[in-house]
């Protein structure tokens, strides 16, 4: 199948984005994020709806709205008692958005299948391009503010008591975890961009008793799900976010029982 | 001994509150204090000042130059599912990559806190005291002069609270180490600290744990 140059594209695109959700994936998890990545890939949907809106690339609209997004909830959820509702509102208010530019772009119900639930076959080499920039960029955030970043995930107050500059951490996670919601939902779609910035970290937690260890679990268990989603994509033509979720979602829930069985037995 | 801790007039108010004010003591080089007082006579403000996580409504205090604090808060957010081991837990205060004297540092505070045989077991799995004892080892990863606990025995079976205490111990004399131990419990307090801090009524009184006739009214 390597000799289609979009399979080749995919490929490539692929594997940078697994690494780069699996990394920012293991501090989604440990700092209990997961709903704010789930809402950063609707808030992901209306950037792209409004980009189609304007013309410009889906990217960049996404970009756009997850990094406005991503600080806003942010900060919203730091200083509010109500954090779910509050995420629930600005969610609910970005899908309606989403739903108001795809209407009045007039654009097919296609590119909001395409936005939805990813394209990857469809990217271009300037697409490649991008997304492996993008993910290159989102990786040297968190490797330069690792130390403080390991801290603060895994013991907040053991953090604060030593005076890690949290907020400051904080802030640069977000503006990561909005970048890895960009370039994830070019591959399985926004709608189920969560899957890969949540589960392999999950599974990865019952596997892993260092950071570092959980987090090469995490990218190894992303990279299985993408590999296999492409190759099974390609001979089936199902869709390749289809192969992923069950994947992932496999791999989750094995990890699971087979360490509930292990601790029946401690 | 010289002192390595002098508070002046040190007043705190929550919005109309007053939780303590004109508060004044000192601390020794090498002391043993038990911080004591009833709940919400503002013994965890005291220390949170202490550690600059707070500003004071009013006074000063002022730590020798040459102290280095350690720090080991109340509360920590470790659940059954936390996945770090506890070497990895003590190692999140030290850089990411360790090279053999880090290694060696974190080796060797896992031993002074009786944990090296455990150091693989999961901080979510470990027991009350042996999760006191890891944030004491990431603590004492800074090198600390002076440590500053806050009700770590609190949630401690008989057992652990002896082992806990007889660390204490031994790292303030074999390592001249000043410990400042907040703690609601008396019994352990008169066994193993040598001086009180009293905070009820406002205001502070100081003297001999053997003297000590706190009424915790």
């Amino acid at each position: 199948m390597f000799q289609f140059e979009f399979m080749r594209y995919a490929f490539l695109a692929s594997t940078f984005i697994a690494i780069t959700c699996g990394v920012v994936g293991i501090y989604v998890v440990s700092r209990n994020f997961s709903f704010l990545a789930h809402t950063l890939s609707e808030i992901g949907f209306a950037g792209a709806a409004f980009a189609v809106f304007m013309g410009i690339a889906p990217l960049w609209g996404m970009l756009l709205f997850t990094l406005l997004g991503s600080v806003s909830v942010g900060e919203l959820t730091t200083r509010s008692d109500q954090k779910e509702s509050s995420i629930s509102a600005i969610s609910a208010l970005f899908i309606g958005l989403g739903v108001l530019f795809l209407a009045i772009s007039g654009s097919n119900s296609r590119y909001a299948t395409n936005i939805l639930f990813g394209s990857i076959i469809g990217v271009d080499h300037t697409g490649v391009v991008q997304l492996v920039a993008l993910s290159i960029i989102v990786l040297l955030l968190i490797f330069l503010v690792q130390r403080p970043l390991n801290f603060d995930s895994f013991d907040h107050i053991g953090a604060q008591a030593h005076g890690v500059k949290s907020g400051v951490v904080g802030v640069i996670f977000l503006v990561a975890l909005a970048m890895s919601v960009s370039i994830g939902s070019q591959i399985v779609g926004s709608l189920l961009v969560f899957i890969l910035l949540t589960l392999p970290a999950s599974t990865a937690k019952y596997l892993g008793r260092t950071i570092g260890s959980m987090m090469i679990w995490s990218i190894v268990i992303a990279l299985i799900g993408v590999w296999a989603g492409l190759y099974l994509g390609f001979l089936t033509n199902w869709p390749v976010t289809f192969f992923i979720a069950i994947i992932e979602v496999a791999i989750y829930l094995g990890t699971y029982f087979f360490n509930l069985f292990r601790n029946s037995f401690n | 001994m010289k002192d390595i801790l002098n508070v002046k007039n040190l007043s705190m108010k929550f919005d109309n509150k007053v939780i303590f004010k004109n508060v004044n003591f000192k601390l020794k080089e090498g002391s043993m204090t038990a911080l004591l007082g009833p709940n919400g006579a503002g013994k965890t403000t005291l220390i949170r000042i202490l550690m600059n996580l707070l500003d004071p409504t009013e006074g000063v205090f002022k730590f020798d130059k040459e102290i280095r604090l350690g720090y080991v808060p109340q509360f920590r957010n470790i659940d059954e599912d936390y996945p770090l081991s506890i070497k990895a837990f003590v190692g999140l205060n030290a850089p990411t990559i360790k090279t053999k004297r880090i290694k060696d540092h974190i080796k060797h505070e896992l031993e002074e806190t009786n944990l090296l045989e455990i150091q693989n077991t999961r901080m979510g799995k470990a027991s009350g005291g042996q999760k006191q004892r890891a944030y004491l080892a990431q603590a004492l990863l800074d090198n600390p002069n002076m440590i500053i606990l806050d009700e770590a025995t609190a949630s401690l079976d008989p057992r652990a609270k002896e082992e806990l205490m007889n660390l204490l111990k031994h790292l303030n004399e074999k390592h001249q180490m000043t410990v400042l131990f907040v703690t609601h419990d008396l019994p352990l307090a008169k066994k193993y600290m040598k001086e009180y801090l009293y905070l009820n009524h406002q205001t502070a009184e100081q003297g001999k744990m053997q003297d000590f006739k706190g009424d915790y009214e």
